[in-house]
């Protein structure tokens, strides 16, 4: 039946243009060849096909026919108006053409053979007045209801199918679902080689919108169901692998609004455009950090849109307030916006399609998601990591700087969130509390903290009035201490710091005194020395003054005696030696 | 199989029928349009039977306009054709369409609502 096979090699893909859906399919559907696309009733195969349509004309250069068998060209127009889409338009400039066909079984006899030549001259005339690539039917399955005989119109779908192929066209096909498979007339034994399930499915009182590729023959797929979500920006499929990679990165450091917080993150606080976790157990001041991290943000005169998803604003200004945190005054210099709504209060697309609006609207340079766990409450586990996986994308994108906080609920280990978001992230603070000495205590440390030299220390977390206020524990021979046993050791330690000083002061004290003694002893000797000296010098001049007399004596007598002058150096050592 | 299916036709358009019954159709005007494409056999053969049964039930007041949308594909939009042979009934009201090659005389007559009733 198929001659198709030998051409997987390189499968032609004609991008649908689909914000996701072309990242799972890797690069849209197979061109040339028709696509079923089948789900059940308000699914939105309709829009589907027509956003498919549409992109191809504006984004791809590739003309589309739409051939509607259940709304008219009008009717279609106004549907698709509320996803951006100027339908008129694009038939007036010749880039679409719309030809809806009508089959009433009320006015239709059948007597004897017939073939569907005037569908396909029909469809063969629409193409080429447009020169179009892609056709879209929705849905073909109502020629059944229009025609009785099935025989005839099977042989003729099949023929149509073959007639696409040959027309080189890329076909979307759309098919109502059957009980028990995938179309309600069979239309998958004809269309091979591509069949997307679109399902709308309401679990635990939350309807979400997911897209799943049943097959697509010659090309790897995603084969996961992906959620998506219809906004006024068309479809967009959430594949939880499409973490495009290639936002524009920020050496720009901002403040946490926590100074002592900013010396453990190199001592400048986040990076901007990056994402930061909050995660800790109930209690430990997730909120309050990031409360300081917005009034930072709005003091830098930088806009914040906050979604809450358990406390109302006003709940939220007054509790910040005890800590001293005013954020009603950023809500008053239009610096902040506040959403509070349940998670539960509609499915994960939609809260998606909710934030990216906002985000839009505000364009907001922080983001904060208080918490992101909730958001399991609006869908499975799956779907809310990849819906947060999402978001942190197109935050990453915009280069805001999202902050979440997540509650690690009891038991669970502190080192997982419930979304499994924590590999993505870059900056991660763990809140915990320390339980001891009948008391509970708060601290936390920076888990991780890609691209910056961060603290690796414990620090204990206070929340006082004038906001939080981070201590060093207390790291001794007793263990990491918090609270009130800190205080009690610091104290201790305090005081037998004060013993050990009175001891040195009193030691000093003690040397000095001894130096003064010595000091008044060596004065005493020093002056007892000075008096002896006196006196030998005294002695020494006597002497002197003696031996001077003499000398002096022994001339006069000499003089006496009359002895001879002139010769009188001579004779006198003469007599001098005579003399001995 | 097919009779079955009749049947179930003929309460949908008894209300027609009535007014039919009560005079005025031996002067309609029957404006009756073929859409073929092209020279197939079948077309040849639905061209025949309709003229075949026009002649013997409504003689004179009919007439059969052959579309062929190989060489008109736009018109093939006015009348909402799908499917090829298709007869399409413009007048009497309302209008009335006929697929397939009219082979089965009987089922065309009623479709076309030639005649009132077979008492």
């Amino acid at each position: 039946m198929k001659n198709s096979g030998n051409s997987s090699t390189a499968l032609p893909k004609a991008p649908t243009g689909i914000q996701g859906l072309d990242e799972i399919t890797a690069g849209g559907l197979p061109r040339g060849r028709p696509t079923l696309v089948c789900g059940s009733a308000g699914c939105g195969k309709t829009l589907f096909s027509m956003e498919f349509l549409v992109r191809g004309a504006t984004q791809y250069g590739e003309p589309g026919v739409f051939m509607a068998f259940e709304e008219t060209a009008p009717e279609l127009a106004q549907n698709v108006r509320s996803l951006g889409f100027d339908l008129e338009k694009l038939i007036r400039q010749k880039k679409m053409a719309v030809d809806f066909v009508y089959v009433d079984r009320n006015e239709i006899d059948e007597t004897g053979e017939y073939n569907l030549d005037g569908l396909f001259i029909r469809l063969n005339a629409a193409i080429d007045s447009i020169g179009a690539k892609r056709v879209v039917l929705d849905t073909i399955e109502a020629l059944f209801s229009g025609l009785q005989n099935e025989g005839i119109l099977r042989a003729e779908l099949r023929r149509l199918f073959r007639w696409l192929k040959d027309k080189g066209v890329t076909a979307i096909i759309t098919g109502e679902r059957g009980a028990g498979t995938l179309t309600r007339r069979g239309l998958e034994e004809y269309v091979s080689d591509c069949v997307i399930l679109l399902d709308h499915r309401v679990t635990d009182q939350i309807s979400t919108r997911r897209l799943r590729i049943v097959k697509y023959r010659g090309t790897a797929h995603g084969a996961n169901e992906y959620p998506f979500l219809i906004d006024e920006d068309g479809f967009s499929v959430l594949p939880v692998t499409s973490l495009g990679l290639q936002h524009q990165v920020s050496n720009e450091r901002i403040s946490s609004g926590i100074p002592r917080l900013d010396v453990m993150l190199g001592g400048k606080g986040y990076y901007r455009g990056s994402t930061i976790l909050l995660a800790g157990t109930a209690g430990t001041g997730k909120t309050s950090l990031a409360a300081h991290f917005v009034r930072a943000a709005c003091r830098r005169g930088e806009r914040t849109i906050y979604f809450a998803f358990e406390e109302s604003p006003g709940q939220l200004m007054r509790n910040m307030r005890s800590i001293g945190v005013d954020l009603r005054r950023c809500v008053d210099d239009g610096l902040l916006q506040i959403h509070s709504s349940r998670a539960t209060l509609y499915g994960l697309e939609m809260h998606l399609a909710v934030m990216h609006k906002l985000v839009d609207g505000f364009s907001p340079k922080v983001v904060v998601i208080d918490p992101i766990g909730t958001l399991i409450h609006a869908g499975t586990r799956q779907d809310a990591q990849s819906m947060v996986v999402r978001l942190i994308d197109f935050l990453k994108s915009r280069g805001i700087t999202a902050m979440l906080t997540n509650l690690t609920s009891g038991g669970a280990a502190l080192e997982r969130t419930d979304v499994d978001v924590s590999s993505i992230v870059d900056t991660w603070l763990l809140l915990r509390d320390i339980e001891l000495n009948g008391e509970r205590n708060r601290a936390m440390y920076v888990l991780k903290s890609r691209g910056m030299r961060h603290s690796n220390q414990l620090r204990e977390f206070l929340l006082t009035d004038k906001g939080i206020d981070l201590l060093d524990v207390y790291v001794g021979p007793e263990g990491v201490l918090t609270g009130s046993s800190r205080a009690s050791v610091e104290a201790r330690e305090k005081a037998a710091a004060l013993a050990i000083q009175q001891d040195a002061e009193r030691t000093e004290r003690e040397r000095q005194r001894k130096r003064e003694a010595l000091e008044a002893r060596i004065e005493a000797m020093r002056k007892e020395f000075e008096i002896e000296a006196d006196e030998l010098a005294t002695l020494a001049s006597q002497e002197s003054a003696r031996a001077h007399s003499l000398a002096h004596d022994r001339q006069k007598m000499a003089l006496l005696r009359q002895a001879d002058e002139v010769a009188r150096p001579n004779p006198s050592s003469k007599r001098s030696g005579g003399r001995l | 199989m097919k009779t079955g299916q009749k049947s179930e036709k003929k309460p949908l358009s008894l209300q027609e029928i009535a007014r039919k019954g009560n005079g005025g159709d031996d002067t309609e005007k029957w404006d009756l349009r073929l859409y073929v494409a092209g020279q197939t056999p079948r077309s040849v053969a639905a061209f025949a039977n309709l003229k075949r049964i026009c002649e013997e039930h409504v003689p004179g007041r009919y007439k059969i306009e052959v579309v062929d949308l190989i060489k008109h594909p736009q018109l093939a939009a006015g009348d909402q054709i799908l499917a090829i042979p298709t007869l399409v009934r413009k007048l009497p009201q309302p209008l009335r369409k006929i697929v397939g090659d009219l082979r089965d005389t009987e089922r065309a007559i009623v479709g076309l609502q030639l005649r009132p009733t077979r008492e």
